[in-house]
């Protein structure tokens, strides 16, 4: 601990062309005593994609799930700020997560489908959200987009987890966007996918952005610039005792990786350190 | 032993094979546990050899309407169990649905984060400890405190619902019901303890994609921890069930040892582990014979729920978790 702390560096925040579907301002998130990120503005741009990239343990996911809630699952997670969505703070006491998890979708890092059959997977939020249109034409759809319809429309019966890895990810895409929720967050979704699955997966993020917005989470610094328009870079401030991420700068994914104004940013793209 | 790949050391590496006292430990450990399940299958088959042999008279005698007839009389030598079959079987489904239902109930309550992690496993124990109450102890709780507590209501359910079958009769003392209560507490330990370890391995992800789909809490468990658990809750029946069918003495004191067969909850009836306990110690050499054959039943009916609980089992396994 420094005494005579300097001022914490707080990145400039970034002022986004377009709209704003989400506006999160995260002042402190905790972990019971652990400050786990700190002072960091994330504007999520409507009908874009937006890139976390960072180092391991900068909170870029934490900051992710924060965005719909899910780390209330975890009993010591406390939120400092606000997330605002279509002008309402999703932190607020009035709201259910559970409300906020409907409209703002997930895909996880691990493949995590359910002990059910690939159509009950796909049609599970369909069913959860009382559809009562043709579900048999949304989960085809959500199985095409998903680049997994030509290798699973012969065996829906079948179960989930008998697909390979790469099937069971593209499966859970496929579960996300069949209720095609407004907002899709996706915490490193291609890191169990092999180079032709994740460019499906890519294309994918592209042709869903014409509608839907949608952040990601990528250790793949070609991805982001694949298919981000926003990036946003964090890191991890050991200065203060714990390991707490911030973030360090904002913009338009070809200014961070051609111009950034930041030295951390300068040394993380070009691979200077982890 | 020589080392084949000495070479591969050249450049100073230390990798070697085990060695020859590693390979002897090895194949002692292999000799020790295939010869412990050797003995085990053994076993299995010496008793069941034995009860056949002593059977073998009653079988011959008996044949077929052993198991169709509902007499039980020793002095004409009249022997035949099908009202203790039914008796086994009502008695078993009945604590099967209660116990079950409630060990389940309590396994979701221990594991779906409704208290904190101390207190389940505090819980837990203390519904474990169930298990170690002796059956005889069970019985007596049975007689002296549960037959007079069900008695009103049964009065009661019999007078006004006595049409409905299963209330057809009145509860004179021991019956179905009291017998059925205990058994389903006997078996409750089994089926919450085996349920909740099915629930405990349901990996956090599958958690975490049940809420990021929006679940509230009820259909996250209903929906998907149920069916992730559900062959090991399967097991925790079929476990649950087989101790029913097989446990005596509590049976013996509580159920009335009553050859008739009856829907009413509240009627006397009889179950073959029961109809054993009660009648060895006075049977004669006739007697005998056609209990061993009735033990034999008892074993027939255990190894079939058994076989079709792992069936049932293992095709919720292959719809469910997609395993050959």
């Amino acid at each position: 601990m420094n005494a005579t702390a300097e001022a914490l560096f707080v990145a400039e925040p970034f002022q986004a062309a377009g709209d704003v579907v989400i506006d999160c301002t995260v002042n402190k998130i905790f972990y019971g005593d652990f400050l786990a990120v700190r002072d960091s503005v994330v504007p999520i741009e409507k009908k874009k994609i937006t890139g976390f990239i960072g180092p391991s343990g900068c909170g870029k996911s934490t900051v992710l799930r924060s965005l719909n809630r899910m780390n209330d699952l975890i009993s010591v997670f406390r939120f400092e700020g606000n997330v605002i969505y279509h002008g309402q703070d999703i932190y607020a006491k009035k709201v259910d997560p559970v409300v906020v998890r409907r409209y703002i979708g997930m895909v996880f890092q691990q493949p995590n489908p359910f002990s059910m059959s690939i159509f009950d997977n796909v049609a599970f939020g369909l069913r959860l959200n009382r559809f009562k249109g043709d579900i048999e034409e949304r989960v085809e759809r959500a199985l095409q987009r998903a680049a997994l319809w030509k290798e699973v429309k012969d065996k829906l019966k079948n179960s989930g987890l008998s697909l390979s890895g790469g099937q069971q990810q593209r499966l859970c895409i496929a579960r996300a966007i069949a209720t095609e929720p407004d907002v899709l967050l996706m915490d490193e979704p291609c890191s169990a996918l092999d180079p032709i699955a994740t460019r499906q997966v890519e294309e994918l993020m592209l042709e869903l952005k014409e509608n839907y917005t949608l952040a990601m989470v990528t250790h793949n610094m070609q991805q982001a610039t694949r298919v981000a328009d926003t990036t946003a870079f964090f890191s991890v401030d050991i200065s203060q005792g714990g390991r707490t991420g911030y973030l360090v700068e904002m913009g338009p994914t070809r200014q961070i990786f051609e111009d950034p104004r930041e030295q951390l940013t300068k040394e993380y793209i070009s691979g200077e350190f982890s | 032993m020589s080392n084949l790949f000495q070479a591969a050391n050249a450049s100073g590496g230390v990798s070697g094979p085990p060695s020859a006292g590693e390979y002897a430990t090895d194949r002692l450990f292999r000799g020790i546990a295939l010869s412990s399940a050797f003995v085990i299958i053994l076993l299995v088959a010496y008793i069941l050899w034995e009860l056949g042999r002593e059977a073998a008279p009653a079988v011959g005698e008996y044949g077929l309407s052993f198991i169709t007839g509902s007499t039980w009389n020793a002095s004409k030598a009249q022997f035949s169990v099908l009202p203790e079959i039914w008796g086994t079987l009502y008695s078993s489904l009945l604590a099967l649905v209660l116990g079950g239902a409630f060990g389940i109930a309590i396994a979701i309550f221990l594991t779906q984060d409704f208290i904190n992690h101390r207190l389940a496993t505090v819980f837990r124990t203390i519904v474990e400890m169930l298990a170690a109450i002796p059956s005889v102890v069970f019985g007596l709780w049975g007689i002296y405190v549960l037959i007079p507590l069900l008695k009103p209501g049964a009065e009661w359910l019999h007078q006004s619902l006595g049409w409905f079958p299963l209330f057809g009769t009145d509860l004179a003392g021991p019956g179905m019901a009291p017998a059925a209560l205990v058994l389903a507490i006997m078996i409750l330990p089994t089926v919450a303890a085996i349920s909740v370890d099915a629930f405990r391995r349901i990996p956090y992800k599958v958690k975490e994609a049940a809420y990021g789909m929006g679940t509230t809490r009820w259909e996250a468990i209903l929906k998907v921890m149920l069916p992730t658990a559900s062959s090991g809750v399967l097991a925790a029946l079929v476990l649950g069930f087989g101790r029913a069918l097989g446990e005596t003495m509590a049976l013996a004191m509580l159920i009335g040892n009553s050859n008739q067969i009856s829907l009413s909850l509240f009627s006397p009836a009889n179950t073959l582990a029961s109809l054993l306990a009660s009648n060895f110690p006075e049977a004669g050499r006739v007697e005998v014979q056609a209990l061993m054959y009735a033990a034999l039943v008892l074993l027939a009916i255990t190894f079939l729920v058994n076989v079709a609980g792992l069936a049932v089992q293992q095709y919720t396994i292959r719809k469910f978790e997609g395993k050959p």
